[in-house]
């Protein structure tokens, strides 16, 4: 955890505030959320099901589970969700989830693809919460609805043109980060693995980013060459990864929401590893 | 940080350190970018690699199986649990425990490599010298310390031994890799002494402690048993021997020809009288020249556990490990049968866990840790050639919950002790070499032989299946009551994974190799073979007493001799047409037609 506070406090030395609201670095820690939630000065969003939700959540708290968002994640019903969460345009936002960070990331990149660009990720899961024994409330939130604009980001964000397009480019880099199993099974041409359990540590949705960053020079990737995640199917192991690269200092990332699925469903090459029986080593 | 659990009468965890070296991890990274920079040719890359434990996974350099040494065969739970979390971060979420109690984990991306050794260092464990013409792991008997019949306990020897050995000039460039194996006595079943370079046996003679030492055995394309050095040898002269087996085989050691260059080549070739003078001779020079700050390396007293372990509870009544147990029994009685045995110490329990074929996923090693942690007073893990867990000083009054703990994450199969428990080596899952999937096939068996309960028939309790991928015997199939290596064959026109059987081999007599099956026909073979020891059997039998009598041409039934048994078998090997069952000619884990593919082997053995 202290490595944590150090990690965000280096990031927040240069946040601006905007309408008296702190900007946010990527990664959230309890301490800060607890702080703002006392400030009332962040909107936090709980991305399990709703039922979890109910149960209980985190103070303040409102429910998106990632299922509603992404049953029409278009631009303009993104905005729409935000507007009814009693989001306004600079208000920091900090999600979670349970799902070991993936499914706050996807919901995270989506909002800061919009044009939320103040979201964070909780630093851990809301498991991890609980074992803190932080504070937890039963109550539904909701807030009186708030205007958003919608200013697209489109540098965060790939398809699938756009990947065949970066092919034989050495500066753009794709990133699988599905599990080592899957990627040798089949994978879009070119890319590289880097499964998503390679990101976590011990009680953290991400690893420091020192560690990060090392990974990231172990595989000869700069930070500043052009990164694209993705991963099985609907952005969520890649937009966690997608959050360890940022943190890890690279610039330019751009997350493939739509993934291999839609790849494979398009019929678009793919790279295969046939000649081993990888799959007779799991003891599953 | 989980603490470990006070346990009455011991002050500390027993802890396993020092193997791992911090700044090794660092110079590999080095050594991976200089190596995609091109700045280092691949031969020197690869030697350097496999010094430092990682070999190249099946035909992709990109990718490597790291083997992670535990020395003595020892691990604690601390230790598995940091492999837990590196196979799941950086591997493919499980570990694989070797024939040669190494852990494995494959299909790490070459640039990880170094960031698996630096969780390994972090808890006291290497892959150095894991692979490489080196003193690869040395083993110990899991029974050492607790077995009845052993002169003194070998462990602290062994863990000494690999200590001495680690980094050590003389052996870093050696003509082939070196095997170091101690056994507990030598009645152990399944020892694997006379198969090792050197093979040591604890024995004590006027009251003072010593070894019986075994040279020159090994399995492979040609096979030696080892030979006994001679009559005693004191304790004091345990390293001098070791030393001058080791100076010899690097100075005479074939370094050309790649297939014939271990040491058993070279006692071959040279005659074991001979070679037996040498050593004796070697070790007069050795020990004359051996400095005492050489000497002090090698420390013994620094392994022991010194540990104060308490009596075990008396108990009014004893868990019926030897009761008869059937297919139906509750699966708590049929796993006691099959895999728990009693000490020499009165009370305490050793429990295997049975594995299939060495797999072991993140979360099943950590629940293992944790029980490892509350219910063996020694407080570690043994891993065994036979592929599985050894957790040893285990309360008879905890067993039950050594039971439910082990089934709570789907580790309580029987069997382990038995026939079922059938040994695989990795084969085309990830090694160069293989033609195969043996690793599949071990997993095979022991399904079908579970399902039919036969790991409760002790009649066959003594039999072995050991199966390799192709003829390098990592799977140790020379020494299995059944053995198989993988091969290819044309078989009804069609190239065909086919795997060569041998029959009664044990820890001093290899297996003759009888024929050919087809890899889809093996379990059907076995089982063949089960049933025709049923029917011919005399009185008081057990199968792998048959099989050898039957291989050494005395067979007392309708089956006299090996080619007897061979035509009783050529039935059950047919296979039906390609056009009929196209399934039948491929091997386990593939769709597609069987297409044997090997690449450079960097002996994976
Ligand atoms: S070299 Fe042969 S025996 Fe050894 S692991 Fe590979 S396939 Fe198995």
């Amino acid at each position: 955890m202290s490595k944590q506070k150090n990690r965000s406090a280096s990031k927040q030395a240069n946040s601006d505030t905007n309408q008296g609201y702190v900007q946010l670095p990527i990664v959230c820690t309890a301490d800060n959320l607890r702080m703002l939630i006392r400030k009332r000065a962040v909107r936090v969003v709980d991305v399990r099901r709703q039922e979890d939700y109910q149960k209980e959540h985190i103070p303040t708290a409102v429910s998106l589970p990632l299922a509603k968002l992404l049953q029409d994640d278009s631009p303009e019903k993104v905005v729409e969700i935000l507007e009814k969460l009693g989001i306004s345009d600079s208000m920091p936002i900090v999600v979670y989830d349970d799902t070991f960070g993936a499914l706050a990331a996807r919901v995270a990149w989506t909002f800061q693809y919009v044009g939320h660009e103040n979201t964070a990720l909780l630093e851990m899961t809301f498991s991890q919460w609980k074992s803190l024994g932080l504070e937890t409330e039963t109550k539904p939130n909701e807030f009186p609805a708030a205007n958003h604009s919608l200013r697209l980001n489109k540098e965060i964000f790939a398809d699938a043109s756009y990947i065949e397009s970066a092919k034989g480019q050495t500066d753009k880099i794709l990133i699988d980060s599905r599990e080592r199993l899957n990627f040798l099974t089949e994978h879009i041409p070119e890319a590289m693995n880097i499964p998503y359990t390679m990101l976590r540590s011990n009680g953290s949705i991400l690893r420091d980013p020192a560690e990060l960053k090392r990974f990231m020079e172990n595989r000869g990737i700069p930070v500043d060459s052009e990164i694209i995640t993705y991963c099985g199917s609907v952005g969520t192991l890649s937009g966690l990864a997608y959050y360890a690269l940022k943190l890890a200092g690279a610039k330019n990332v751009k997350l493939y929401p739509k993934s291999f699925k839609e790849w494979k469903a398009l019929g678009k090459p793919k790279e295969e590893f046939k000649d081993a029986n990888y799959w007779d080593l799991s003891a599953e | 940080m989980k603490k470990a659990t006070m346990k009455e009468g011991i002050a500390l965890p027993k802890t396993n350190p020092r193997w791992g070296l911090e700044e090794e991890t660092e110079n590999f990274a080095q050594k991976v970018k200089l190596f995609r920079q091109r700045k280092l040719s691949d031969d020197d890359f690869r030697r350097f690699r496999l010094q430092h434990g990682a070999y190249s996974s099946r035909l992709r350099m990109d990718y490597s199986m790291m083997r992670i040494k535990i020395p003595g065969g020892e691990v604690t739970p601390e230790q598995l649990e940091k492999i837990a979390s590196l196979s799941e971060a950086f591997s493919i979420g499980s570990a694989h425990v070797s024939t040669r109690q190494n852990i494995q984990l494959h299909w790490v991306q070459l640039e990880d490599v170094s960031e698996v050794m630096r969780g390994l260092v972090e808890v006291g464990l290497t892959t150095r010298e894991a692979c490489g013409n080196t003193v690869r792991n040395v083993m110990c008997s899991p029974f050492a310390g607790t077995c009845a019949d052993e002169a003194f306990d070998a462990t602290p020897y062994s863990k000494a031994i690999a200590r001495f050995f680690l980094r050590n000039t003389m052996c870093q460039n050696l003509p082939r890799k070196f095997k170091i194996n101690f056994a507990c006595c030598e009645k152990e079943k399944h020892s694997l002494v006379r198969i090792a370079d050197i093979g040591l046996v604890p024995a004590i003679k006027d009251g003072a402690r010593g070894f019986r030492v075994y040279l020159g055995g090994g399995l492979g394309a040609a096979s030696f048993i080892g030979h006994l050095l001679e009559e005693f040898t004191p304790e004091d002269m345990l390293l001098s021997t070791c030393m001058a087996t080791i100076r010899l085989f690097d100075r005479h050691g074939n370094r050309e020809n790649m297939a014939r260059n271990r040491m058993r080549y070279l006692v071959h070739e040279t005659g074991w009288e001979k070679f037996q003078k040498m050593v004796l001779k070697e070790r007069t020079a050795v020990q004359m020249t051996l400095a005492p700050a050489t000497i002090k390396k090698f420390d013994v007293k620094a392994e022991e556990d010194t540990r104060q372990l308490p009596k075990a509870p008396r108990m009014t009544k004893l868990p019926m490990l030897n009761d008869q147990v059937t297919k139906s029994s509750p699966a708590y009685e049929r796993w006691l049968h099959t895999n728990v045995l009693a000490q020499k110490q009165e009370g305490y329990f050793t429990v295997f866990v049975t594995l299939g074929a060495g797999d072991i996923t993140a979360s099943q090693l950590r629940v293992l840790a944790n029980t490892i942690r509350e219910l063996s007073v020694e407080g570690v893990a043994r891993n065994t050639p036979q592929q599985n867990f050894a957790i040893r000083y285990v309360k008879g009054t905890d067993l039950r919950q050594f039971f439910d703990r082990l089934a709570s994450a789907g580790l309580a199969n029987p069997g382990a002790l038995t026939i079922a428990s059938a040994v695989g080596c990795s084969g085309t899952t990830s090694c160069n070499l293989a033609i195969t999937n043996s690793h599949r096939l071990a997993k095979e068996v022991q399904k079908k032989f579970l399902e039919l309960g036969l790991d409760t028939d002790d009649s066959l309790r003594d039999s072995t299946i050991k199966i390799s991928g192709c003829p390098n015997s990592c799977g140790q199939h020379e020494i299995a009551t059944i053995g198989f290596f993988g091969g290819a064959s044309r078989v009804g026109g069609a190239m065909t994974p086919t795997y060569t059987m041998l029959l009664a081999g044990n820890a001093s007599e290899l297996g003759k190799a009888v024929m050919r099956v087809p890899a889809k026909r093996v379990v059907a073979t076995i089982l063949k073979i089960i049933e025709l020891y049923k029917n011919e059997r005399s009185s008081g039998e057990t199968m792998s007493q048959w099989i050898d009598n039957v291989v050494k041409g005395q067979g007392k039934g309708t089956i006299k001799d090996a080619e007897g048994m061979k035509s009783a078998l050529e039935q059950v090997i047919q296979l039906p047409t390609p056009e009929v069952d196209p399934d039948a000619y491929r091997d386990y884990g593939s769709d597609s037609r069987f297409n044997a593919k090997t690449a450079r082997g960097e002996c994976a053995a």
